[in-house]
């Protein structure tokens, strides 16, 4: 996934010919590096400088947004993305065991991609499912009721699975 | 041919975690076995808020609510409940709180005389992905009204009179915002629905845009029209696909059926809608940084005046509401604000859509008249707190709030209680806290967060939180000093008055309550290196208990080898080389070690 | 502006006009408000807070810089409990920054550390972790350390407001927030001009010039070799400043004294190769004119506009007059022809320039200037270097008897001297462009459509019944702007001044720190130095490039005519297309 092709490089310069045809086109800068992450799973330099070049906005400024908000990777990410929620619901039920558990198991800080590239762990925001807190999303698919022990089954679980398919 | 029954199955997160997703599989399998398919419809709708008895089910007529619906229940429902006519009494939910009776008066034709939900009125009534389900309640009746018999200074009025305030947190008179935005000239205006609802642990936004999207455009439209915009703008958080997903369905129903776009319903008035995602920046729920990243830059506030309902989004004048505020206008322009007005308190009005979640029975979502106690809502309709534990505090508006121990109980719900009692009304997030929790260590909790969301900006919120948090963070690790709790209020109070924009001006509220309601526990982390509830590892020891079998997982995974024993005999851990870091704690198969 | 409102400051009421801010208003009347972000040439930020005033009837305290006056206001500057806050937030900005005022460049010239004087910072309540960055010394000129920053933003808003280069961004956020080019990518591969204007406008020492003066002490003892300084027309002009003149003094014969008790043996004026430029530059122009030459012709002398041009402009790059700056020129002269005249090998000379500029640093070094395998400055220093080289040998510049500069490479006209501020260039040319074209004397000599603060000027001469068309632009917005008018109407200008930093020269990165009590970039204060050049001009006998006699002889003796083909060894160059390829957006984006 994160292999920058040509063929998306052309897709990206078509998202962003589309956004020149509405009025203030450098205000879809987000917008623009969402529709990058979608295609790389995260923004890549390269990318960076392209989206520079066509939409006539200043590389640095691009970087300035990109590390504005938590919401863009700037490294590839790994097969699997785990976001711990961080919400309130989730902290008073535990999630802080539940995430110690998880960069014990996978021996990576937030932010980071475990050395076999199999996990990303992330924290998430409210994901607004407080009623069966502590939570965690793995691509997108929410987990709940979780504990320290129970969440270590669950990346052994995804491990497995991960293992099966390559075998 | 119309249905006889509908089934509505929520779809909310929990339910959908919960399985409700395979139950509506299993739910059309078991009709169409049944041969019941044209008479039974099944409804999908956004989170009932009932998540702690989820997956919920509610059949209609009749408005039974099934609770945690399994798939192996589903014949029995549809032989019994379907065919038979007799409700399935063992599944049933039998609580009478309030949320129960909002269904129970669902259907009532005039039901918004007594009505408690005005926000969410038809979230779980309808589908929110079928226009159609919206104009069955009146949807766009509002809008159609307003086009067609209000000037836009009556719209505006209309809302002064409802006495509406935002509901974003900060309170401030809606009408009058929209009255500023109006009065300047220029024809290039706009709207934004603020839908970057980032209070962890608060989900009302999203609950209201994926249960009924086309009020909040419906309001949005009609603000469109107060002011003279031609354009509005969604500015929803990247984390709520469901509810973008929802939110597109709606613009692009609307635009179908002659509701956005050039002369709407045959006036004059034309407008449009478009959808901008947030990139996870807590921030962004400040209005000029938000505009800021609709603009596509660093969503970094700017020092107001100017406001931007003189010169906002690319440089234009701006109206900005949340969702909740938007999701109310349709009922004021329906039913007048004057009605409206009745509903609440002296100083705030109408309803108020809160999350409630923590240590309390019934999590979920509810909507509540202002007024309401905050007894009434933990203990009636939240209906307590679970396991006989002790009730501590509850925590209301969020990282930006504050927490109210037992005796601010009977407070009502209103902007100025709340703040009088030392906390805000936010936008909606209350948690209950029990004997469990650790009050220093909950505010270290939203402070973290308010540092790491800090944008960086201004030398207060920047530096000041960081310095906080430090402080903070050593108490809980048994380095507090004499003098740190000083310097938390000193820091706190500089932070409030000289940062540059709210997040900044509200953060150290969490901390300056729990210093005000709860400085004891501070006290006993600096001076008797105690945390009460135990959360504190560091101030914790651990001990193992006669319950030991000796396996010996607890003294192989100690890092440190603080754990002796022999095997099939009781360990113990040598507190003076123990580092507290929970690993046996969390080890032990037979809870044979606890902490003290 | 409407009639007049009344506020109170500190329970006083006073008369103001309405529209202002706060901090404009309480300027006017005596009250100085701490501040540290603001400046008054950038946008507001906001964000330091060290400005904060009480209102009274609101909850929080008010930023001075951006909030406006109200009819009836009640405003407190000064209260100990807003003493206490602005206190504890300077103090929040010393906690995170290094405490090593002893050994920091910004030493005595420090806007943070005459705050922390001033705020009576005398303990410390709430230190913790510090930021840890590395400095990024890949620049022949800018010298960044993101552990002196303080996050004030003048730097990201001087590049991107008033220079349009767009190279710094805030990145990260929160505690974490570094100033930045993107990727944090050293400064030597990023789109940095080297104008160094943040160095100008940074009130610590988060961005300084790379520093020579310790290598130049060295080479300065080696008695083997020829040690060969020239100075530039505006670091006469600004240097008393270094030592606590007010602006506008002309410290040239100071300066040559003090060059030699520092140890050089030849002193030589750029300001003569400003006059060998125009020779040069005058007639290629000419001959661009009579041969249909790429038109309009853009002169060559701002290090960093070249830099600039190379990445934004390359469609513009046979536009650009060869020539290379008068710097390069007289250190090409220095290592062939003045070295031929006193019998050394031009290996044995160092040839040092002071220059008001760091961009000069980063020209010193391009390989594309260099002959027979020589740099023809082997060293740049600064103003503010010189400054304080002087200072550190002993040296009493203020009292210290003038002197003279040496010849063959010394002796200027006033076209020379103004170079150093903008539309100089231009005056200059033309005054020797209409007499070889005309062949008669300009009479009028001073162009005063040209002079000036305003930022694009333009001005039409008459030469033999046809029009000539110039235009001057001063910083490199200024000068984006005048590029985008050239790129859409080629035929609108024969010829285009264009200096990287405003006020040209005298507004340099390398000139002398703005002082306690004024602004760095303070129009006044290039105003001053201006008219200390404009002034050195009108008091020469010789005013016109071709008429110095000493650019007479070496092109007798040397270069024969202008535009030679030894002209084109040692004077002219060529400049390439960069990357990373800068970009200037179609509209304001900060």
């Amino acid at each position: 996934m994160s292999e920058i092709t040509q063929e998306k490089m052309d897709q990206i310069k078509a998202y962003i010919d589309r956004v020149k045809q509405q009025p203030y086109p450098t205000s879809y800068l987000i917008a623009v590096l969402h529709y990058v992450q979608g295609l790389f799973g995260y923004v890549p330099r390269e990318v960076m400088d392209f989206v520079a070049q066509e939409m006539n906005l200043p590389t640095a400024h691009i970087w300035g947004v990109a590390t504005f908000y938590h919401y863009f990777n700037l490294k590839p990410i790994g097969k699997h993305v785990i976001s711990v929620c961080m919400g309130t619901a989730c902290y008073v039920k535990g999630a802080h065991d539940v995430l110690e558990a998880i960069k014990r198991e996978l021996q990576i800080q937030v932010g980071q991609t475990s050395e076999d590239r199999l996990f990303t762990l992330q924290e998430a925001r409210c994901l607004g499912a407080c009623g069966i807190a502590p939570v965690i999303m793995i691509d997108g698919k929410i987990h709940g009721e979780l504990t320290a022990k129970s969440v270590v089954e669950l990346i052994h679980r995804y491990r497995k699975a991960a293992r099966g398919k390559t075998a | 041919m119309r249905a006889k029954s509908i089934l509505t199955l929520c779809d909310g997160p929990t339910c959908i975690y919960k399985n409700s997703r395979a139950i509506r599989d299993a739910l059309e399998t078991e009709l169409k076995n049944q041969g019941l398919s044209d008479e039974v419809g099944i409804h999908i709708s956004g989170c009932l808020g009932m998540c702690s008895k989820g997956p919920i089910l509610i059949v209609n007529p009749g408005y039974t609510i099934y609770g945690g619906v399994t798939v192996q229940d589903i014949p029995e429902i549809v032989q019994e409940h379907l065919v038979r006519r007799r409700p399935v009494a063992r599944l049933a939910v039998q609580e009478d709180h309030l949320y129960n009776r909002f269904f129970r008066i669902f259907g009532d034709v005039d039901f918004f005389g007594r009505q408690m939900r005005i926000a969410l009125r038809n979230c779980g009534i309808i589908d929110p992905e079928k226009i159609d389900d919206y104009l069955s309640v009146r949807g766009y009746e509002a809008l159609a009204k307003v086009l067609t018999a209000m000037s836009p200074r009556e719209v505006i009025d209309e809302v002064k009179k409802s006495g509406l305030r935002g509901r974003g947190g900060a309170g401030f008179p809606t009408g009058l915002k929209w009255e500023f935005t109006a009065r300047e000239t220029g024809n290039e205006k706009y709207v934004i629905c603020n839908a970057d609802e980032g209070d962890p642990g608060a989900f009302m936004d999203r609950s209201a845009i994926e249960g009924d999207p086309h009020t909040v455009l419906e309001g949005i439209i009609i603000g469109g029209y107060a002011i003279g915009a031609a354009k509005g703008i969604v500015y929803i958080r990247a984390e709520y696909p469901l509810a973008i997903q929802r939110l597109e369905k709606a613009i692009a129903a609307a635009r179908e059926n002659g509701l956005l776009g050039k002369r709407i319903l045959g006036s004059d008035f034309s407008f449009d809608m478009e959808i901008r995602l947030g990139a996870g920046a807590f921030v962004c729920g400040e209005e000029t940084a938000l505009i800021h990243s609709i603009e596509g830059r660093r969503g970094m506030p700017t020092p107001r005046p100017p406001y931007p309902s003189v010169k906002g989004l690319f440089g234009k004048p701006t109206l900005i509401n949340n969702v909740e505020t938007w999701a109310n206008i349709p009922v004021i322009m329906l039913d007048g604000g004057e009605w409206f007005s009745t509903v609440g308190t002296e100083t705030s009005k109408g309803t108020k859509v809160f999350a409630l979640a923590g240590k309390v029975h019934n999590t979920g979502l509810i909507e509540v008249p202002m007024g309401t106690t905050l007894r009434e809502i933990i203990y009636d309709i939240g209906g307590g707190i679970p396991n006989g534990k002790k009730f501590k505090a509850v925590q209301t508006g969020g990282p930006s709030g504050g927490c109210l121990p037992e005796e601010y109980l009977d407070t009502q719900i209103d902007y100025e209680s709340l703040a009088a009692a030392g906390s805000i009304m936010g936008s909606g997030g209350m948690i209950v806290i029990d004997e469990d929790s650790c009050m220093v260590n909950l505010a270290k909790f939203f402070l973290e967060f308010t540092q790491d969301e800090s944008c960086g900006k201004c030398t207060p919120c920047r530096g000041g939180t960081k310095r906080m948090l430090e402080i903070l963070t050593r108490i809980t690790e048994g380095n507090g000093k004499e003098g740190d709790i000083e310097k938390l209020e000193r820091l706190g109070q500089m932070i409030k008055k000289a940062s540059l924009c709210g997040l900044g001006q509200s953060a150290p509220n969490p901390v300056l309550s729990t210093l005000k309601n709860f400085r004891h526990e501070y006290e006993e982390h600096i001076f008797q290196k105690k945390c009460r509830a135990g959360i504190c590892s560091a101030l914790v020891t651990y001990e193992i208990t006669e319950k030991c079998i000796g396996c010996g997982a607890c003294r192989r995974v100690c890092p440190v080898n603080a754990i002796s024993g022999k095997r099939q005999e009781r360990h113990a851990i040598n507190q003076e080389t123990c580092i507290k870091c929970g690993q046996c704690f969390t080890t032990c198969k037979f809870d044979a070690i606890v902490k003290a | 502006m409407g009639k007049s409102i009344t506020i109170h400051i500190n329970d006083k009421p006073y008369k103001v006009d309405p529209g202002q801010t706060i901090m404009q208003a309480a300027d006017k009347l005596g009250f100085h408000i701490p501040r540290l972000c603001y400046h008054p040439k950038l946008s507001i930020e906001g964000a330091c807070r060290v400005c904060i005033v009480e209102v009274e009837g609101m909850k929080n305290y008010v930023a001075s810089c951006s909030y406006p006056v109200n009819d009836g206001m009640k405003i407190r500057t000064n209260t100990p409990e807003l003493r206490r806050a602005r206190r504890d937030i300077v103090e929040l900005i010393l906690d995170n920054h290094p405490l090593d005022c002893h050994i920091c460049d910004r030493n005595g010239n420090c806007e943070l550390q005459r705050l922390s004087y001033s705020m009576g910072i005398k303990a410390r309540h709430f230190e913790g972790e510090r930021k840890n960055y590395d400095e990024d010394l890949s620049s022949q000129a800018v010298v960044r350390n993101p552990n002196k920053c303080i996050l004030c933003g003048r730097c990201v808003r001087i590049c991107s407001e008033i220079q349009h280069v767009h190279n710094l961004s805030q990145a990260y956020r929160g505690f974490r927030t570094v100033v930045m080019p993107a990727y944090n990518m050293p400064f030597s591969e990023s789109v940095c001009t080297t104008c160094g204007q943040c160095i100008n406008v940074c009130p610590t020492a988060a961005f300084v010039e790379k520093s020579y003066t310790q290598e130049l002490f060295e080479r300065l003892n080696d008695p083997g070799l020829v040690k060969v300084v020239q100075f530039a027309p505006s670091v006469r002009a600004a240097i008393g400043e270094a030592f606590g003149l007010e602006p506008g003094h002309n410290m040239e014969g100071q300066l040559v004294a003090a060059l030699r008790k520092l140890g050089f043996d030849y002193i030589f004026d750029t300001q003569f190769a400003a006059d060998l430029t125009i020779m040069e530059e005058a007639s290629e122009f000419l001959e661009r004119i009579q041969n249909k030459g790429k038109l309009p012709m853009i002169t060559s002398c701002s290090s960093a506009w070249m830099k600039c041009m190379e990445q934004f402009y390359p469609d513009l790059i046979d536009n650009v007059s060869t020539c290379k700056s008068p710097m390069s020129m007289n250190g090409a002269m220095i290592k062939s022809y003045f070295a031929e005249k006193i019998q050394v090998d031009p290996k044995k000379i160092l040839s040092v320039a002071v220059m008001c500029c760091t961009a000069k640093k980063y020209e010193a070094d391009r390989p594309e200037l260099m002959f027979d395998g020589l740099r023809g400055v082997d060293i740049v220093v600064t103003t503010r270097e010189t400054a304080w080289m002087i200072k550190s040998a002993g040296i009493d510049f203020l009292n210290i008897e003038p002197e003279k500069t040496d010849a063959p490479l010394g002796l200027s006209s006033g076209a020379g001297a103004i170079f150093g501020t903008t539309g100089g260039v231009m005056e200059a040319a033309i005054r020797t462009a209409y007499e070889l074209y005309t062949g008669e004397t300009l009479v009028d000599i001073e162009l005063e459509n040209i002079r000036g603060l305003q930022g694009i000027k333009e001005a039409a001469i008459q030469m033999d019944g046809q029009e000539l068309r110039v235009a001057v632009a001063h910083g490199l917005g200024n000068a984006c702007g005048l590029l985008d008018l050239v790129r859409m109407d080629p035929g609108r200008y024969q010829f285009v001044e264009i200096m990287g930093c405003p006020g040209g020269c005298i507004g340099g990165g390398g000139q002398p720190y703005a002082g306690a009590n004024s602004i760095p970039l303070d129009e006044e204060v290039l105003q001053k130095r201006a008219k200390a050049l404009y002034d050195l001009d009108r008091g020469k006998t010789i005013r016109r490039s071709h008429d110095n006699p000493d650019i007479q002889k070496l092109y007798r003796e040397f270069l024969q005519r202008p535009l030679s083909a030894t002209s084109h060894k040692y004077l002219h160059t060529h400049y390439q297309a960069k990357l990373p390829r800068g970009i200037i957006p179609d509209r304001a984006i900060y």
